[in-house]
């Protein structure tokens, strides 16, 4: 059965158009993941599926019904997690939980209840009577999810769970995600980190400035690259400065700028390594490494959306740039 | 039921962390106090207590609630727990009432605060306590809305500090509270009509005093007159401008 189902959806902020006319459907049960950079009209999706931005143009529909104009209808059946936490800063977490539980309805000792419940699973039993203002990040990431949890909706919508969070909070965050799901719980969550989308992900679309440029299966994706082969090189030394020469030289091979030193090599063809690795040698650049890279949705993305992952990375680093001062202020 | 849940637990919430906190209690209870002070003592006869205790009463609810919504919505605005409240399942109507209602109380309460010290000061007999108790709530609501008026129109929290007291101040001289509406120059006297603290102000002296000059009927339509457009309008702005 479809949660929900969007038709081509729309939103414009004065002439700006954010969300360019989408098209897709989660089905109950799934993960269905947005992947995009920064700024591709993610967040604004979910606002306007959520109620919190109006719809421009298009139709969003919950369980079949139409709820384009009265998001409130369906507000009691969606959990939801923004990409910056929205809880009271001066309540402790059980207090924000109870609190969450009672703003969709629960009995008193069902939320508390299911407050306590939900700390355990969460791993902030210890934390539970501190104010949340003293949790990390991550555990106040992971309190917001308890929150949108808190009275079991049918869909919940996870903005950029692991965005600002250091690893090892993110990879809890993440098996979090995982066991919600194996529990039938219907996620939609949007990312800008690929392999995030690639792992959690059964469905995904990549969003580029407002538009679904490719929707499907993560398997269906992956079709994109079969046969596509792949070869990283670690130079010992700065490849730009001969990119051009290597271009005339192996004009049929396709380039990719890595991190660092590295640079990788595809071809829809099977090729040997040495006439590659001889150029190299000619010019200075020591080849420390060679090695086959496996095709990930990595590659899928790079090759559909035509970005960079060094862009993805540098916005990556911008946004948290950003979102580090905004924080700085308000406190 | 489902709806009276989620109302209460907005209004408990309010409660614990902005109305009853021990700042705001004290301050809530200072300032009723340095206002009655302030007036009583310069009156030592003790019927003057009883002439001053209309304005005080009207004051210690002005500045109890008008400052306080503004504030603690913009602040709640900022840190965006605000916006919880917006993606809950509850009309925006109930929410937006939800969260007065805390400040409408605390106003209520503030506004007795007076009548307790002029009873030791003064015989408070022969007066209209019922009349008395509508026009503090009238009173309470209307400088409520005020406030959120206010906080639908400014972004920051010192905005929304100065910003009350751009209304707060004009009106405590154009109520008629201090200087009488008659002593008030002709073109200023249109302005005192449009502000709905004169209508409450009035009810008071005639519940108290027994000299109030507008019709008590009157007063309390127009003050309930005030206190929809506020509110309405408030609402409309807040869906304008806060679910973009
Ligand atoms: N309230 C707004 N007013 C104007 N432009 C906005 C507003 N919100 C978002 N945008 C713009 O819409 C685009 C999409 O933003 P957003 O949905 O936040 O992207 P994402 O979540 O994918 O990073 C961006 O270019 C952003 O600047
Ligand atoms: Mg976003």
């Amino acid at each position: 059965m479809k949660i929900i189902e969007v038709e081509n959806l729309k939103k414009t902020f004065n002439g700006f158009t954010a969300v360019d006319g989408v098209n897709f459907y989660i089905n109950q049960g799934e993960i269905f993941g947005f992947l995009g950079p920064n700024g591709a009209g993610k967040t604004t999706t979910i606002n306007m599926l959520t109620g919190m931005a109006k719809i421009t143009e298009g139709k969003v529909k919950l369980m079949g019904e139409d709820y384009t104009r009265n998001a409130k209808k369906a507000q009691a059946m969606m959990g939801i997690v923004p990409d910056e936490s929205n809880l009271y800063e001066e309540l402790s977490g059980w207090e924000n939980l109870v609190f969450c539980g009672a703003l969709y309805g629960m009995e008193k000792y069902l939320r508390e209840e299911r407050a306590t419940q939900l700390l355990q699973q969460f791993g902030l039993a210890e934390a539970a009577s501190k104010s949340f203002k003293a949790y990390s990040k991550g555990m106040k990431r992971k309190l917001a999810i308890a929150a949108g949890i808190i009275h079991q909706p049918e869909i919940l919508f996870l903005d950029e769970p692991t965005t600002g969070i250091d690893v090892a909070f993110a990879r809890q965050i993440r098996n979090l995600i995982v066991d919600l799901h194996s529990k039938g719980t219907t996620i939609f969550l949007t990312t800008h980190y690929i392999e995030e989308a690639e792992r959690l992900c059964e469905r995904l679309a990549f969003i580029v400035q407002g538009k679904i440029v490719r929707e499907g299966t993560v398997e269906e994706m992956m079709k994109e690259t079969q046969g596509e082969n792949i070869v990283n090189f670690t130079l010992g030394g700065d490849f730009t400065k001969i990119e051009e020469e290597f271009r005339s030289h192996f004009p049929d091979f396709n380039l990719r700028m890595g991190k660092n030193n590295d640079v990788s090599i595809h071809s829809p063809s099977t090729f040997t390594l040495f006439p590659f690795v001889q150029f190299f040698e000619e010019r200075s650049l020591p080849v420390f490494e060679a090695k086959i890279v496996r095709p990930s949705l990595e590659e899928v993305f790079v090759k559909v959306t035509g970005i960079e992952l060094q862009k993805m990375q540098s916005e990556q680093n911008q946004k948290g740039r950003k979102s580090q001062k905004g924080g700085g202020s308000r406190s | 039921m489902k709806t009276w849940i989620a109302f209460s637990s907005i209004l408990m919430k309010d409660m614990r962390s902005y109305y009853l906190k021990p700042p705001n209690i004290s301050w809530g209870l200072i300032f009723p106090i340095a206002w009655t002070l302030m007036f009583f003592l310069r009156s030592p006869v003790a019927v003057e207590v009883r002439d001053l205790l209309p304005g005080v009463m009207a004051l210690s609810i002005l500045f109890g609630t008008t400052s306080m919504l503004a504030v603690t919505i913009t602040f709640e605005r900022k840190s965006r727990s605000f916006e919880r409240l917006l993606l809950a399942p509850i009309s925006l109507n109930l929410l937006m009432l939800a969260k007065t209602s805390g400040a409408i109380m605390f106003g209520v309460v503030n506004a007795f605060v007076p009548v307790i010290f002029a009873s030791f000061l003064s015989d408070l007999s022969g007066i209209n306590w019922f009349m008395v108790l509508g026009s503090v709530i009238l009173i309470a609501i209307t400088s409520t809305f005020l406030g959120l008026f206010i906080a639908v129109s400014v972004s920051q929290v010192f905005e929304a500090q100065t910003f009350s007291n751009f209304f707060r101040f004009p009106m405590l001289f154009l109520c008629g509270l201090f200087i009488p509406l008659s002593d008030l120059p002709a073109f200023l006297r249109p302005v005192s009509y449009a502000l709905p603290l004169t209508y409450g102000a009035d009810i008071l002296k005639t519940a108290i005093n027994y000299n109030g000059i507008i019709s008590v009927p009157l007063s309390f339509l127009m003050l309930l007159i005030f206190s929809v457009i506020l509110f309405a309008y408030s609402t409309y702005n807040v869906n304008r401008k806060w679910i973009l």
